[in-house]
């Protein structure tokens, strides 16, 4: 059966993920309510502002923050973009904003400057093909440091963030010479870019394996829901 | 079109394409942006959750209390706003004005609004935005409207409505000529489209488009007028993708509450629930006039073609 993929649809760019899920055949849920998250296999965070969705997931009667941890912690698949990758990080440079803390990084908000300095690029991700991936940053967040536990898919020539005058008040450290953009821990996946932004779907179809890989690791822990 | 391009190991930057302009109000959807004067009102605002702030010296209420010629707003003010913020920050340049904008955009402000709330500087001519490195939001009454904005370079529309009156029937009016003119294309025969542009005034390229996809090719926020939660949700059920709210937050009585309860509204449009909840205790709204009872002089909607 089909995938269903929940996109978290408190704030941003949601109609984007939906169309690059459902173009990929799996089924697209837009999610606003704890409850719903019981229906789907796989979750995305949008691109959209990380202190608004900190706002209304933390201001929320519904408890929404703490079914999505709860969904985390049981090893279900969670894709974050640009602001989603934000929200899962354990360390949000300069910041005491809510967040899930769930994935053993350091990440810095808006790190190229203003809209001015956005860019799009080709990055090259070996773990999906040869061919390089087109890539859209918005304002987009890079990943400062990462735990052992997690994989690093992509970089970004740190030259880049040197060439825009980022206007971050932070102190640029010149021996660095990439910044991570997209990485990988267990279940998590984050991405400081928004591929559904762009026609190539691979990296919502790595998401999707995840999610496929994960829902059969279910099947086969719980052989009692198996069809005999 | 200004694309900078830069070589490195791993293939070409570019910044300030098309496509790059057109992304950033797509991550703004399903929010609020509000009108801020100062750098206090912005921190509140982000507090809030506002996914964005409008950096202004006045709020269009007091524009039209104030009257005289309404300008783009001090460099110093902009400049303390966006440093007090890590939210994207926009800002109001005149209509035709493209030095104010080319202004505006090297203080490094996220967006640009060429907005009929301030004097217009010229009007015969908007602004080429296509020429800009950051996207423009443009204000609009209906689809050719619209569509000849998109087609000098906005990459964001909103209804005009009528700014600084805490009367939402304009907004509401301007939406549904557009959503409505949006859905009347998309079941119109081929063969009628280039006489339907050629009424409405509008590119025929961008009539084709929306007839085919049966949407604007950019973001469509409301705008003009927005005083409550309800406001906010009304013009999110009738089909817009996030609000513009101006005079409403800050010449109200509680504006943290109140501008905390507008982003809920946005985002919970469709919950009744939620929204009487949201709704409960919000103090004073602005006072407000309605926009019926504007002289044809002191309506703003009607600048710009």
């Amino acid at each position: 059966m089909a995938s269903t993929i929940g996109i978290l649809s408190l704030q941003g760019d949601v109609a984007e993920h939906c169309r690059a899920i459902e173009e990929l055949g799996a089924r697209a849920l837009q999610i606003k309510y704890s409850k719903q998250i019981d229906e789907v296999d796989g979750l995305i965070i949008p691109g959209g502002e990380s202190t608004t969705i900190a706002k209304l997931t933390a201001d929320n009667p519904d408890l929404i923050f703490d079914r999505i941890r709860a969904f985390i912690d049981l090893g279900k698949p969670v894709y974050g973009t640009c602001m989603g990758s934000i929200f899962l990080a354990k360390e949000i440079e300069g910041s005491a904003q809510g967040r899930l803390a769930a994935m053993d990084i350091k990440v810095r908000r808006n790190a190229f400057g203003p809209q001015r300095y956005s860019f799009e690029t080709d990055l090259d991700i070996p773990l999906l093909g040869s061919q390089p991936v087109p890539a859209v940053f918005i304002r987009g967040p890079v990943i400062l440091s990462a735990g052992i536990n997690v994989t690093v898919m992509a970089h970004v020539d740190a030259n880049v963030g040197k060439i825009t005058k980022t206007s971050n008040p932070v102190e640029i450290d010149e021996s660095v010479t990439s910044y991570i953009v997209m990485a990988r821990q267990k279940n998590l996946l984050v991405s400081s870019f928004h591929p559904e932004l762009t026609d190539d779907l691979r990296v919502h179809a790595y998401f999707l394996k995840m999610v496929e890989e994960s829902k059969s690791a279910f099947t086969t822990a719980q052989p009692q829901f198996a069809i005999v | 079109m200004a694309v900078e391009t830069k070589e490195t190991g791993r293939g070409d930057i570019r910044t300030g394409s098309e496509k790059v302009k057109k992304a950033l109000p797509k991550m703004l959807k399903g929010g609020v942006i509000m009108d801020v004067v100062n750098a206090e009102q912005a921190k509140i605002a982000e507090a809030a959750g506002a996914v964005a702030v409008m950096a202004l010296e006045r709020v269009p209420a007091d524009i039209r209390a104030e009257g005289g010629v309404s300008r783009m707003s001090d460099p110093e003010l902009v400049a303390k706003i966006i440093e007090s913020v890590s939210i994207p920050v926009m800002a109001k340049a005149r209509i035709g004005h493209f030095v104010e904008a080319q202004i505006l955009q090297s203080l490094g402000v996220d967006c640009i609004d060429e907005s009929e709330v301030l004097t217009p500087a010229d009007e015969e001519y908007h602004i080429d935005k296509s020429k800009f490195d950051i996207p423009f939001v443009c204000g609009a009454r209906n689809l050719g409207e619209a569509l000849r904005r998109i087609g000098e370079g906005a990459a964001m529309i909103r209804t005009k409505g009528e700014a600084g009156t805490g009367d939402v029937v304009e907004a509401v009016r301007h939406a549904r000529a557009i959503l409505g003119e949006i859905r009347m294309l998309s079941i119109m025969p081929r063969e009628e489209l280039m006489s339907y542009a050629k009424k409405i005034g509008a590119p025929f390229e961008l009539v084709l488009k929306v007839a085919e996809e049966g949407k604007l090719p950019v973001v469509n926020f409301a705008a003009g007028g927005i005083a409550t939660p309800a406001d906010a949700a009304l013009m999110m059920q009738i089909g817009v993708e996030g609000v513009f709210v101006g005079s409403g937050i800050f010449k109200s009585g509680n504006p943290e509450k109140r501008a905390l309860a507008i982003v809920k509204a946005t985002t919970f449009f469709q919950d009744p629930q939620v929204l009487a909840e949201v709704s409960r205790n919000l103090g004073e709204p602005m006072v407000g006039r309605t926009a019926a009872s504007l002289a044809v002089t002191e309506t703003l909607a009607t600048r710009g073609w």
